[in-house]
């Protein structure tokens, strides 16, 4: 196993898998962090998974970066863990005109039709590989390397919350209004952050995720149910 | 009637922090907290607060604010600024001590000339609903702290307290060393290897200065750009507060304390956690020069510098 252990200053550590995007070694990133989680190492404050690391914050008064590397790697060769299955959440979308202001472009420049690419996305079992960059923002994948759009030339400034955007392969939901250069091919109406929830973010890493098409109509049906908190994202717990 | 303090002027970047927000960085929501936790510390002290008590803390421009509560006592500290109150009669209150100030009382922050950041603690604090665990105001998050935002005129800050004692002022012995002229120590990495030899011996001796172009989430730097050697894009991995990161230009950016929890460009190195507080003081245009050190001088350094804090906690001196 290729794993390198990386001083991220004085404070924490980078456990680091490899250097892509890809399905095992976010695998390996989840299954470790479930595996540190569930060890109660004293010492260690907060873990970040990321697409091929996990960042492992330590208080070095209570352990010294030699001794919880050697107690990750202990970890690493025992090799169990129960690693979460995760939920399949049901988000939907509307991809209409007026909530994909990126779609004809997109369809243009990979020589697609919106509906085609739409339909991909809508077809799609995403894997939410880390919430990072605001609250609640998913980095999920994969798309055929066909829609794989560099990031655009001029990134907007104001994003509105709830746009489902993409790029490189992956998706991305905006969950507060906030600047962005991915291409915008869709909204949702669902909450992805909320501070005063038990659980704030609606996603976590590990999670699986399929968009629903849903109309215009829809959109403002379910929205008004999400501000009175009458709307629940369907959501099924997937088996070991 | 609630007591609160009214917003004449904001300042101009002011918000509610305490000690912080850790333990959420996975659903991507930053730590916040002080940019500099030592001065924050240390107004709370003087006014006899619990280490973390929400506070304000102000960039560059300090607030104005007026007493709507029988009594307040306040201590300004991680400046030489210091405050001013009266129209006509103009009393200074000089940075470092408490001091009692009544109803309709008006006072402001004179300009801070010498440190990027300051903090103005309350006895009691200011009431604040905890989000996440914390008063902290993460302004791109939209959380915490007054209505997730800096402040703005006109608004009312709920105090905990009506009415303080009167009792004797409390006074630094000595004022902070701020520090302008120290190195600012950090340990090579993460992403070390992404970095000419030369980038290296560039980052570690050349003069840096802060950029207008810095807030919390952030100070971007002026100087000699440093070369990578494979390319200016990693895939994304897991950000601390004082990450060096170098996007394609060049220029380093420091993580502060609002940073993203998670980075696509390589990090040349992490500033120690004792000199977090040192890069936060340096306000656009002061100079910036980096040492690598190793793991036992960060641990010598907090150990110093925590030694040095708690003398300055137990020094402080009653005024007559």
């Amino acid at each position: 196993m290729n794993v390198r252990f990386l001083h991220s200053g004085d404070t924490a550590l980078v456990v680091e898998f490899g250097d892509r995007i890809d399905r095992d070694l976010s695998n390996r990133v989840l299954h470790l962090n479930a595996s540190i989680r569930a060890s109660n190492i004293a010492g260690i404050t907060e873990t970040v998974p990321t697409f091929r690391s996990l960042l492992v914050l330590y208080d070095p008064f209570a352990i010294d970066a030699g001794n919880l590397t050697s107690k990750i790697e202990r970890l690493l060769d025992e090799g169990h863990g129960e690693s979460s299955p995760g939920k399949l959440w049901q988000i939907p979308v509307c991809y209409e005109s007026g909530y994909a202001p990126d779609l004809a472009e997109v369809a243009a420049r990979t020589g697609r039709s919106s509906e085609e690419i739409v339909r991909l996305h809508a077809e799609t079992t995403f894997h939410v590989y880390m919430i990072g960059f605001v609250p609640g923002h998913p980095y999920m994948g994969d798309l055929p390397d066909w829609l794989a759009l560099p990031r655009r030339l001029d990134p907007r400034v104001k994003v509105p919350a709830g746009s489902i955007a993409i790029s490189g392969g992956l998706s991305v939901i905006y969950p507060v209004e906030s600047p962005g250069g991915w291409h915008l091919i869709g909204a949702t109406p669902v909450r992805l952050f909320d501070p005063l929830a038990a659980r704030p973010s609606l996603l976590s890493p590990g999670d699986k995720v399929k968009f629903n098409r849903i109309t215009d109509r829809e959109f403002h049906a379910i929205h008004a149910a999400v501000e009175t908190g009458s709307f629940e994202v369907p959501c099924d717990v997937l088996g070991g | 009637m609630m007591p609160v303090l009214e917003v004449i002027d904001p300042g101009l970047s002011t918000t509610i922090q305490d000690s912080g927000r850790p333990g959420f960085r996975d659903i991507g929501v930053p730590a916040s907290g002080p940019l500099d936790r030592i001065s924050f510390r240390l107004a709370n002290a003087i006014v006899g607060n619990h280490s973390g008590a929400p506070a304000l803390e102000m960039l560059m421009l300090g607030p104005t604010l007026k007493i709507l509560a029988e009594s307040v006592r306040v201590a300004l500290v991680g400046s030489d600024a210091g405050m001013e109150t009266g129209r006509d009669n103009v009393r200074r209150i000089s940075s470092g001590r408490s001091i009692r100030l009544s109803r309709g009382e008006v006072f402001r922050v004179t300009p801070l000339d010498d440190s990027a950041c300051a903090y103005l603690a309350i006895e009691g604090g200011i009431r604040v609903v905890p989000v996440l665990g914390s008063a902290s105001t993460n302004v791109r998050g939209r959380i915490g702290g007054f209505h997730g935002r800096r402040l703005e005129q006109g608004d009312q800050l709920p105090l905990e307290l009506n009415s303080v004692h009167l009792r004797a002022e409390y006074a630094m012995a000595r004022s902070l060393d701020l520090g302008f002229d120290d190195p600012i120590r950090v340990i090579l990495g993460p992403q070390a290897d992404y970095f000419t030899d030369e980038a290296i011996k560039t980052f570690l001796s050349s003069d840096y200065t802060v950029s207008s172009q810095s807030d919390r989430m952030g100070y971007r730097l002026e100087g000699p750009a440093l070369t990578h050697l494979k390319g200016y894009n990693i895939v994304s991995d897991g950000i601390v507060t004082g990450a060096i990161q170098v996007p394609g230009s060049g220029h380093p950016i420091v993580l502060m304390a609002d940073n993203p929890t998670t980075g696509g460009y390589p990090k040349i190195a992490t500033v120690i956690s004792a000199d977090v507080p040192l890069i936060a003081r340096r306000r656009p245009g002061r100079r910036i020069r980096f040492a690598a050190v190793d793991l036992r001088e960060a641990r010598l350094a907090y150990t110093h510098q925590e030694a040095a804090v708690q003398r300055l906690v137990q020094s402080m001196a009653v005024q007559s």
